[in-house]
């Protein structure tokens, strides 16, 4: 499978990581040019207010895309409530319906393990605050392809069991304040 | 999972048995397979393709669990209400009003639609049709019968969806399934129909297809829409899922967006 030269950020996240995404959305910088992939978990049904939310704070580009949206760098892609987002490796993005994953949809696992298929050595994954341990999983396909991996600091993730698990089991490279992490992101 | 497994999976399924995956969405369509793999303890695609071999319930097993069948009635409640509100109000002046259910899975969606039109006091004139790949899932949907663990949603979304009655009207309880009021399942006709490989068979004034082609590619994305475009009458209704578009296809000059949120969409040129 071919990969892109250029780098692509995945950001996952439950309980507990409103607050530092919203930091870091707000913290980026306005030339930031990498796509930003968000897989979150969220209410079923409540589709319209969160995205108003994130796009208040956001400062690129925000949307929830539709299936087969071609996305742009420097855009940010939520996955829509409901639904499993995948990324591919053409730049565009597939939605699915497929059962409930770690009792999630969207599955935290299954954007960033296909950011790690897409973006190979060049993927960034950050895994913020959560209760669950979606997204660990993903979190060592980046490690398999070769990317970056990042989870919040343990000490300041509100709930750290997500963060915690993926860093307790896997060799994952920074553990990083939210701070950090902006300044991390808009070094690239 | 290497592309050329997938590749040697997919000529096995059209050549043995006419299915055709190739223009499947790949991601979700690997991730498909895997779990299969997983599911049934089968080793790798070639352990696999045995498997399929050896009979026909392997096969079907295999049809079922590939293609997604998670669904829920009056998935999206908005959708509903538009139907409810706009959509069926002007079928309501014909004669007679043909639906396709294309896709139809486990039979959920036709009941919402089967109770719409009944409360709409619709159903006299309309004949349904559901279609499915999968002959496991028209079986199930022929059934119309509901487990209890998902009867609460159900309700929840009827009602969001402007749904006033005793919701369990509709149904009889018997040994933990919710059995759909029989004089409404006779509406419809279920058959077995592959959206990739078989034709359009004849023409309707509302076609639903929901979250079926986000599991096909672009091409066949387009393929498909082309055939619905030779299925609907002019100025007939399509559904298609509320994070699906039309925007990217071939054939979006052909329709026209009654309702941009929930996704209906009006044909008003011939294809």
């Amino acid at each position: 499978m071919k990969s892109f030269s250029e780098k692509a950020i995945v950001i996952g996240g439950s309980a507990g990581s409103f607050k530092p995404l919203c930091s870091i959305l707000s913290g980026l910088n306005s030339d930031f040019n990498l796509p930003v992939f968000l897989a979150l978990h969220r209410l079923k049904n409540v589709e319209k207010g969160f995205l108003e939310i994130l796009s208040s704070f956001s400062i690129l580009p925000i949307s929830e895309p539709f299936d087969k949206y071609e996305y742009n760098d420097g855009e940010v892609l939520l996955a829509p409530s409901n639904y499993h987002m995948y990324v591919n490796s053409n730049k565009t993005i597939s939605l699915s319906t497929e059962e409930l994953i770690n009792f999630s949809r969207p599955s935290i696992d299954i954007t960033i393990n296909s950011v790690a298929k897409a973006y190979q050595n060049n993927a960034i994954a950050i895994l913020l605050s959560g209760a669950n341990k979606d997204g660990v999983l993903g979190m060592k396909s980046i490690l398999d392809a070769g990317g970056t991996t990042i989870v919040q600091d343990l000490d300041e993730a509100e709930i750290t069991t997500m963060p915690g698990t993926a860093y307790e089991n896997y060799a994952i490279d920074y553990c990083l304040k939210t701070d950090e992490i902006i300044q991390f992101l808009n070094k690239l | 999972m290497i592309t050329e497994q997938i590749d040697l999976l997919n000529s096995f399924l059209k050549q043995k048995f006419n299915y055709d995956f190739s223009n499947y969405a790949i991601s979700s369509y690997e991730r498909r397979i895997d779990r299969y793999l997983m599911l049934r303890k089968i080793d790798n695609i070639s352990a696999l393709i045995t498997y399929l071999e050896a009979s026909k319930v392997n096969l079907d097993d295999f049809i079922e669990e590939i293609t997604v069948n998670t669904t829920e009635m009056f998935r999206d409640p908005t959708v509903w209400s538009s139907l409810r509100n706009n959509i069926l109000p002007v079928l309501n002046k014909n004669q007679n009003i043909r639906i396709w259910h294309a896709g139809c899975s486990s039979g959920e969606e036709v009941a919402s639609m089967l109770i719409l039109l009944k409360e709409l006091g619709m159903l006299e004139k309309c004949k349904l049709y559901a279609t499915d790949l999968s002959t496991q899932m028209l079986n199930h949907a022929k059934e119309a019968k509901f487990r209890e663990k998902n009867m609460e949603l159900n309700r929840e979304n009827y009602y969001k969806a402007g749904g006033s009655n005793n919701f369990n009207d509709f149904f009889d309880y018997k040994n933990e399934f919710y059995h759909l009021d029989k004089s409404l399942i006779d509406f419809v006709t279920f058959k077995r129909h592959n959206l990739v490989s078989d034709a359009a068979f004849t023409k309707f004034d509302l076609i639903l297809c929901r979250n079926v082609m986000i599991y096909f590619n672009k091409d066949l994305q387009d393929v498909v829409i082309e055939k619905f475009s030779q299925s609907l009458f002019k100025n007939a209704f399509l559904a298609i899922g509320k994070k699906e578009s039309l925007i990217f296809c071939k054939h979006v000059d052909l329709f026209s967006v009654v309702d941009e949120e929930n996704k209906i969409y009006k044909m008003d040129r011939k294809a």
